[in-house]
């Protein structure tokens, strides 16, 4: 069965002090997949990225990455992996060309496959006006096309992505979404991390992990069928009132404004939600209209996060 | 084709090469120190005191007493510049920092002078300066001379003969030392800045998660410093022979032999440093905190003969020390490396175990 995940950790811990950041996670990562970690800030992404390329050595649990069990034989793995940190790395100072030449003298590839994966490079990430550019000067969305060409210049097998689109606009992130798909189309495994729902959606799996532990796992419509969240929408005249209203009830999970509607999740065991919410809405004189609609992705993250503080939820959204 | 493993030390060094060159700062700092340094010490550096400021009172008043002050003004390591009419008043202008020197004639001066039994005058000196008082010790063995006191001379027992700096110029001894002292700070300060950075600024941990290994990462890094603190000692041997005359009496190989074992030495603390400090600002902290002991104990600016034993055993576990010892018998007694093996071997143990501490401390992971 080795053959078959590129990923594959059980109850892999990491604790730093008396905070365990990364809690008993279990994972199956298939090979050639765009596999993505949903959670807010804080919530275990990175530590557990930075374990599964052996920067960090777990607590406990153990971890397996292309057949290569890590940290032990993380040297072995370092030419198959490619990795892309969260914020930028490569050297501000230096032009996109001399960090390629760097990179690729770092993985040791031939003068000749030098030559050609840059030019390869260049053209794919668009970087060929940007080549005596020196990378300190471009633009959020310069500076990751050329991390990304860095990262994926000795054609590995794997691929890390920490927030890679955290700070880039919308249209470069729907590029940068293209060329990923590439790369996995052409058999590479790619792990991203984000808190962005429209990047999640993306993703040919996911995995949701709050406060260090995974909480829910699947492909996006999977999950979006598969929660256990009642959502509706109200359209309210007044929908500050009633958002304040609702927020005192006990099945009542979230309430999100969006424009003039309301946004609610209730609890799967509060029964005829739509109704119950028309009668008490309609009982403090409210003109009200509530629908049942399909849960998207943010319902699914909120219900699964298990209602977190509205402030976390919201800034993971 | 190289092996990988030169090749990716190779890259790093030319990367660093790369960003020295364009960090305008740091290339000014390595030709902007030896220079500056060289210039200032060895001009301003000059243990050989003249001119103090004095102040006399001569109670005395006598033909006798005037003729020993102006000889003692004729020495010219006092420039008379105030008359005081009493002792306390001497003290006053002693302690307000007027004067540093006091020079009481009691109103018996003249009957003192003759008996000749104990000194005739006081020299009051403020001895917050230590290195005034030796000078006023010399002045007051300063002998009353024919004119003011016909008496015999007797011959002094030895004849002094001063080898290697017949003339005495504070240079001569400065700019050797001077190498030293140049390359401690910057060697130091660049190599532990350079792996800090890559820390600070997020590089490192895309370095770690590529072929690269530590050994590798720090021959990278060190490989580039070894040439400018090569570059370093030249800038300070030329100017010193320029503008100081100071000789070169020994081999030049020899001498960059040994510039060489202590730029490692060097270069091998910087490396233990940057293990530790987890910003560009801790690691120049404990950079000072390593030159000022440096600086103090190594003999280059106190003598190393005059501080007590347990400084003496700090000092001698500080390259700099050998390092000053071995320049200074190089460049001015033309002596070997074979015959100074006593100050090479600690270079070299130095060396060995400060790279040993830094390889075992540097994991290649984050934590």
């Amino acid at each position: 069965m080795a053959g078959d995940y590129a990923i594959e950790t059980h109850g892999l811990t990491r604790r730093f002090g008396k905070f365990t950041a990364v809690d008993g996670i279990d994972l199956r990562i298939p090979k050639g997949k765009i596999y993505g970690f949903l959670g807010p800030n804080g919530s275990g992404k990175s530590t557990t990225i930075r374990m599964l390329c052996g920067l960090l050595e777990p607590s406990g649990g153990e971890a397996t990455v292309l057949g290569h069990r890590v940290p032990q034989e993380a040297e072995a793995l370092r030419r198959k992996l490619g990795y892309m940190t969260q914020s930028f790395s490569l050297y501000g100072d230096l032009s996109t060309r001399e960090n390629l030449e760097f990179m690729a003298e770092v993985f040791t590839l031939s003068p000749a496959k030098r030559k050609a994966r840059i030019q390869e490079a260049a053209e794919r990430y668009f970087l060929t006006q940007l080549m005596s550019q020196r990378a300190g000067t471009m633009s959020g969305g310069q500076r990751q096309r050329l991390a990304l060409a860095a990262a994926t210049l000795h054609s590995p097998e794997m691929l890390f992505l920490d927030e890679p689109t955290s700070a880039v606009d919308p249209q470069s992130r729907r590029d940068f979404w293209d060329r990923l798909f590439e790369l996995a189309s052409e058999g590479t495994t790619i792990l991203v991390s984000t808190h962005l729902m429209d990047e999640a959606e993306r993703c040919h799996g996911l995995a949701i992990i709050s406060k260090g532990k995974l909480v829910a796992e699947g492909t996006p419509r999977e999950l979006m069928e598969k929660t256990d969240a009642q959502v509706l929408e109200i359209d309210a005249p007044e929908p500050q009132q009633a958002a304040k209203l609702l927020k005192q009830q006990s099945y009542v999970k979230s309430v999100t404004q969006i424009g003039t509607r309301l946004h609610a999740l209730l609890d799967k065991d509060a029964r005829d939600g739509a109704k119950q919410l028309t009668q008490l809405l309609k009982g403090a004189g409210l003109d009200v209209e509530v629908k049942e609609i399909d849960a998207n992705l943010e319902d699914v993250f909120v219900a699964s996060t298990g209602f977190q503080s509205e402030s976390e939820a919201k800034h993971a959204a | 084709m190289l092996p990988d493993s030169l090749r990716r030390a190779r890259a790093i060094a030319a990367k660093e090469v790369r960003q020295l060159l364009r960090d305008r700062l740091t290339f000014g700092m390595i030709v902007g120190i030896p220079l500056l340094q060289v210039i200032l010490f060895g001009y301003a550096i000059n243990t050989d005191v003249r001119h103090l400021r004095a102040a006399v009172a001569d109670l005395s008043n006598t033909q006798l007493s005037r003729s020993v002050v102006a000889e003692a003004a004729a020495s010219q390591v006092v420039d008379v510049v105030d008359v005081a009419h009493s002792a306390p008043e001497l003290e006053a202008l002693l302690r307000d920092g007027q004067v540093s020197v006091g020079l009481y004639l009691p109103p018996d001066f003249g009957r003192r002078a003759a008996t000749g039994a104990g000194p005739a005058a006081q020299l009051m000196v403020d001895g917050s300066d230590p290195t005034l008082l030796g000078v006023a010790q010399g002045l007051a063995l300063m002998p009353l001379t024919a004119r003011s006191a016909p008496r015999t001379q007797p011959s002094p027992l030895f004849e002094v003969r001063n080898f290697y700096n017949p003339e005495r110029r504070s240079a001569v001894d400065i700019v050797p030392a001077l190498i030293g002292v140049i390359l401690t700070l910057t060697m130091v300060l660049f190599t532990a800045v350079a792996i800090v950075r890559e820390r600070e600024r997020g590089n490192l941990e895309l370095l770690i998660t590529t072929p690269v290994s530590t050994v590798e990462l720090m021959a990278g890094k060190i490989g580039p410093y070894i040439g400018i603190g090569l570059i370093q000692v030249t800038i300070v041997l030329l100017l010193g022979w320029l503008l100081f005359s100071v000789p070169v009496v020994g081999s030049l190989v020899t001498l960059y032999f040994a510039a060489l074992l202590f730029i490692a030495a060097s270069l091998g603390l910087g490396l233990l440093i940057s293990t530790f400090a987890q910003t560009q600002f801790q690691a120049m902290q404990l950079t000072v905190f390593t030159f000022l002991p440096s600086i103090l104990l190594s003999g280059f600016m106190f003598p190393f003969d005059g501080m007590p034993a347990f400084a003496r055993w700090i000092g001698e576990c500080l390259p700099l020390t050998h390092f000053i010892r071995l320049t200074r018998g190089v460049l001015l007694r033309g002596a070997g490396l074979g015959g100074m093996w006593i100050d090479v071997w600690p270079l070299l143990a130095f060396f060995a175990l400060t790279l040993t501490l830094a390889v075992l401390k540097f994991h290649k992971r984050l934590d």
